[in-house]
């Protein structure tokens, strides 16, 4: 019967399910550092001053935050070869989910800006701060301390998320277990190998966040 | 970049109706999805004995997988335990286990944030358990669930396109048919059915915003 569960194909083809855990880590990775980047120039356009830098701050926001991942991965992966840029899934995955998860993480950090007291700022400034030196020195650096749980929430999202990559042929976990689930056909044994490669990534993450919940909250009161 | 075929009569119905099928779907899942998440929510908060720490174990797990894996299982290794699902189904089923998890956490956390003194009134004051639940905590609980729930709805929606990899005729999925016919037609295809996306979560957002305003 071929849905009995059957442990050996792990090391049958214990080197197809390292190289889609590899590359889910690294999409993951590359994704959360980019991600982070434009996410935080993203949320400092959304409150800036400066009516363009906050119109389109506002809108990326909106717009991504509204519409799927796959979506904005297709415009990666067949919008573009359309005008000449052709890439390949691992990337145009990664892009994806960089633009994507930037939105939501944009937003975390807007928060956090918003609750660091403005007084920091109004100091700053009349020191002698630039606008920009201040957001780096001063005003960020408490902000994403304020949001860390809930950027680490978005994290995981990405991680979860970074199975898109199968979709576009991206050589990521899931994509090899569809390739390996092919030439052993048993599915059962193959998508729980997965699922239990996943949880080694999420879980940790998930009891990290948790923990970090808890410690900030007991630090307020 | 060709608009204009992309949008003639026979590939614009196409897309509005992969983007029927995503509406059908989402809408069903986010039906079966609720009622699951709010039974699992309350059996959560109820503390029973040993059912609500198995369940908190498993939705946990739950919640921690791949959605993408989720559907595909439930495609793919259903049938091998006996149970044959359609892509319709499939997608269903694993939408409404996967979001029905999230759920279970709002309705949990949301009961939770009815102060206890609520509870030690209405009991003091002779309401049983369940005529507590019914009449005192859920109204409230229910009030505080409604942003965090309707985020979590357009996220199912949007989540529906994963069923792509089940050959599910949503939009997504006509979308890449059509990229197969011309690739000149595949920009302006996106661009439709990121504004059908758009659409309506950004109006699912604006009610949620009206709401909580409302009621609080």
């Amino acid at each position: 019967m071929t849905g009995r569960f059957n442990i050996h194909i792990l090391f049958d083809h214990w080197d197809r399910f390292l190289l889609g855990f590899v590359h889910t880590i690294e999409s993951s990775a590359i994704a959360l550092i980019g991600s982070f980047i434009l996410g935080t120039i993203i949320a400092v356009m959304r409150i800036s001053p400066v009516k363009p830098l906050n119109w389109m701050g506002t809108a990326y926001v909106e717009f991504i935050r509204n519409i799927p991942l796959l979506l904005v991965v297709f415009f990666f992966f067949l919008g573009l070869p359309s005008l000449g840029v052709p890439l390949d899934g691992f990337t145009s995955g990664t892009l994806g989910l960089m633009v994507y998860t930037a939105s939501f993480i944009a937003e975390s950090i807007r928060a956090g800006i918003q609750t660091v007291p403005s007084g920091q700022m109004e100091a700053a400034r009349a020191t002698g701060l630039t606008y920009i030196q201040t957001m780096l020195h001063i005003v960020l650096p408490q902000a994403i301390k304020i949001v860390l749980p809930s950027i680490s929430n978005q994290f995981i999202n990405l991680v979860k998320n970074s199975s898109i990559l199968a979709v576009v042929a991206g050589l990521d976990l899931m994509y090899y277990a569809d390739l390996i689930n092919a030439d052993t056909f048993l599915p059962l044994t193959v998508y729980t190998l997965v699922a239990l490669f996943y949880l080694i990534l999420t879980l940790p993450l998930s009891l990290a966040v948790q923990y970090m919940e808890r410690r900030f909250s007991s630090a307020d009161h | 970049m060709d608009f204009a075929g992309a949008y003639s009569w026979p590939n614009l119905s196409f897309i509005l109706q992969g983007f029927g099928m995503t509406l059908l779907v989402a809408a069903l899942a986010i039906l079966f999805s609720f009622i699951l998440g709010n039974i699992l929510g309350i059996l959560r908060y109820a503390r029973i004995l040993v059912l609500s720490r198995l369940l908190a174990i498993m939705i946990d797990l739950i919640r921690n997988l791949p959605l993408l894996l989720i559907i595909f299982f439930s495609y793919i290794v259903l049938p091998q335990l006996g149970i044959k699902l359609t892509p319709f189904w499939a997608a269903i089923a694993g939408l409404t286990l996967f979001e029905g998890a999230m759920i279970s956490e709002i309705v949990r956390s949301g009961l939770a944030s009815v102060d206890r003194g609520q509870i030690e009134a209405a009991r003091s004051s002779g309401l049983g358990y369940i005529q507590t639940m019914r009449h005192i905590i859920l109204p409230q609980a229910l009030r505080r669930m409604m942003p965090p729930l309707v985020s979590q709805f357009i996220s199912l929606l949007k989540d529906t396109s994963l069923a792509i990899v089940i050959s599910l005729p949503e939009i997504m999925h006509n979308v890449q048919i059509l990229q197969g016919h011309s690739p000149n037609y595949i920009i302006p295809a996106l661009i439709l059915a990121a504004l059908l996306y758009f659409a309506v979560n950004y109006t699912l957002s604006i009610i949620a915003r009206r709401l909580e305003a409302r009621r609080i």
